[in-house]
């Protein structure tokens, strides 16, 4: 029992700096990770979801809708790959409404680590795990006869901008677990924006099967415009359209929720 | 290093801390010494810029820790009865992650979490995951966390509470090495033989005020030169006696049940005793001892709370009053 580990008190603090920020960051998202992957059976559980959601719409629901102009699945699937991340995404609300009620938030809070860095890196975290995910469902995606269309370029800015969404959305979600502090309350709230933005969409029907009143908001809300957006990078067909408009749903909504969810973060010492 | 004045803060109607004040100087221990729901856990959360006070001035290591708590941070160490550990992360991802918080560079925080390792006898289960690890191994680890970036103010709330005698020991032994190399430590804790042990000066915190302040011997002061005991035969003569001896009392009398005994600080000496006795045995009440004795910090716990220490049951969680509902 020596001494030696307890000297060098009073050593003064490093200047904050952005790359120190950087570092709390990735030292967040190392720990997030660590838990990912010590919890497989939740990585497991979170693929099984949307590759059932695939399997639906391919072959249960797929055979009753037509779309104009091309085959149901190659329809379906860029939307089923966006709904993958999102799904996904949805542990964000979780685990951060789980480390606010335990006592690890305390210990984030007391060091002199960035504010931001528990949020950012718990978010790129997540980010990692939506890669996978997506990668996941291309290639289960492939084996149910879906076909890429389109020049090797356009498809990867079709799938990153995929996981940009995701990423923006994901933001989303911890506003939702930082604002519901409760991990049952964060997993249900946290699956009615996906629902609403997911039904009234083009991402299963197209939008002249829905009634008039309807079909404005569907139109127009970011899920739509991201879907048409990837489509048209994945399978050819008019893209700059589309994706500005998704592009700018992205940046919108990470701006947004990002800036909500660090002053709910930053006022949940109050 | 610590100066607090006046704290005072509200959750909704309950006031849980009622103008506190409270200093330590560096290299001192303080406890602050009281029952469950005392406001402890809510002192040391505001302390350690958790929490915003309501009203009062606190200031640790010479910052506000309202309005300079960024500055503060790096120099502040917390420990508590919750402890804040990553339960998927080994040991040594623990104490290596808060290194690099703390803004340590790599090789500074491998070699401090190396040697963190060694000196809390964690070198074997360092690469095991923490969720493996005994509730001690825990509290060794939270504490070792708690001293990476080298804190010279450390708070420890409540570290004992629910350990076993020989992992207490090792905390006791381990904070009073800490006092050797100038740490200053702010203590919560229920047990009087901790505060007795550890700190130099104790502050008795009942129902969020200041109910005594002073140094163990000092408080023991306050209660008057000896105490009265007396254990009776029959458990229906606890509460006559207690009425009896009421009139020779400096403060009421306390009664235990359990020990079938009534302790009494007594107003004056030996003679005092003897009194007793020939009253107790006026009134055929037969006794099993009769004594006095030097008072102990527990006497004082009791006349100034009314409550016994040790003694009350369970971990009735403070921190539930709190609207961030940050309870376990």
């Amino acid at each position: 029992m020596t001494s030696t580990t307890l000297s060098g008190l009073n050593v003064p603090p490093r200047p904050f700096t952005p790359w120190l920020g950087l570092r709390d960051t990735l030292g967040v998202a190392k720990r997030n990770l660590l838990r990912i992957v010590r919890t497989p059976q939740m990585l497991v559980i979170g693929a099984i979801q949307p590759a059932m959601l695939l399997v639906l719409f391919r072959y249960v629901l797929g055979g009753a809708i037509a779309v104009p102009g091309g085959s149901y699945v190659d329809y379906v699937v860029p939307a089923v790959f966006l709904e993958a991340v999102l799904i996904g995404g949805m542990t964000t609300s979780i685990s951060l409404a789980t480390d606010m009620k335990s006592g690890i938030m305390d210990r984030f809070r007391s060091l002199p680590m960035s504010r931001s860095a528990v949020l950012a890196g718990r978010t790129l975290a997540d980010l990692a795990r939506s890669l996978l995910s997506l990668a996941i469902m291309v290639g289960l995606g492939l084996a149910v006869g879906f076909h890429f269309h389109n020049g090797v370029v356009a498809v990867v800015a079709g799938l990153a901008l995929i996981v940009g969404f995701g990423y923006a959305f994901s933001w989303m979600y911890a506003t939702i677990g930082l604002a519901t502090k409760d991990p049952e309350t964060a997993q249900v709230a946290g699956i009615l924006p996906f629902f609403v933005l997911m039904f009234a969409s083009n991402a299963i029907v197209p939008l002249t099967t829905m009634p008039g009143w309807l079909q404005p908001f569907a139109r127009n809300q970011p899920l739509s415009v991201t879907i048409a957006a990837v489509r048209s990078l994945l399978e050819g067909g008019p893209t700059a359209h589309w994706a500005i408009q998704a592009v700018a749903w992205s940046v919108g909504l990470f701006v947004v929720f990002f800036a909500i969810a660090l002053s709910l973060y930053r006022r949940s010492a109050a | 290093m610590i100066e607090v004045e006046q704290l005072t803060k509200r959750f909704g109607p309950l006031l849980v801390l009622d103008s506190v004040d409270l200093r330590a100087q560096k290299g001192q221990v303080v406890a602050l010494l009281g029952p469950n729901g005392a406001g402890k856990t809510t002192f040391v959360r505001i302390l350690t810029t958790l929490l915003m006070p309501d009203g009062g001035q606190a200031r640790v290591a010479g910052y506000d820790v309202v309005a300079q708590a960024t500055a503060l941070r790096p120099l502040i160490g917390l420990a508590g009865q919750y402890a804040t550990i990553d339960e998927l992360l080994t040991g040594r991802e623990n104490l290596e992650l808060v290194g690099l918080w703390y803004h340590l560079p790599k090789r500074d925080y491998r070699r401090r979490a190396q040697e963190a390792l060694e000196r809390f006898s964690l070198t074997d289960a360092g690469d095991r995951l923490v969720k493996t690890y005994s509730g001690g191994m825990r509290r060794r680890l939270d504490i070792a966390a708690s001293l990476i970036g080298r804190p010279p103010v450390l708070f420890l709330d409540e570290p004992t509470t629910g350990l076993d005698p020989r992992t207490r020991q090792d905390v006791w032994e381990f904070v009073e090495e800490l006092v050797t190399v100038g740490t200053t430590v702010l203590l919560t804790t229920q047990y009087m033989e901790e505060a007795e042990r550890l700190a130099h000066y104790i502050v008795l915190l009942d129902a969020g005020r200041v109910v005594a302040r002073g140094s163990a011997y000092e408080l023991k002061e306050q209660l008057g030169t000896s105490v009265l005991e007396v254990r009776v035969q029959n458990l229906s003569d606890l509460d006559h006696t207690a009425a009896l001896l009421a009139e020779f009392a400096a403060s009421p009398p306390h009664v235990d049940v359990n020990g079938q005994t009534v302790t009494v600080p007594a107003k004056a000496g030996t003679g005092f005793l003897i009194g007793a006795g020939r009253l107790l045995e006026d009134e055929h009440i037969v006794l099993d001892d009769l004594g006095i004795r030097r008072p102990s910090l527990d006497d004082v716990f009791l006349s100034f709370t009314g409550e016994g220490t040790t003694g009350s049951e369970g971990a009735e969680n403070e921190r539930a009053h709190e609207p961030t509902g940050a309870s376990r």
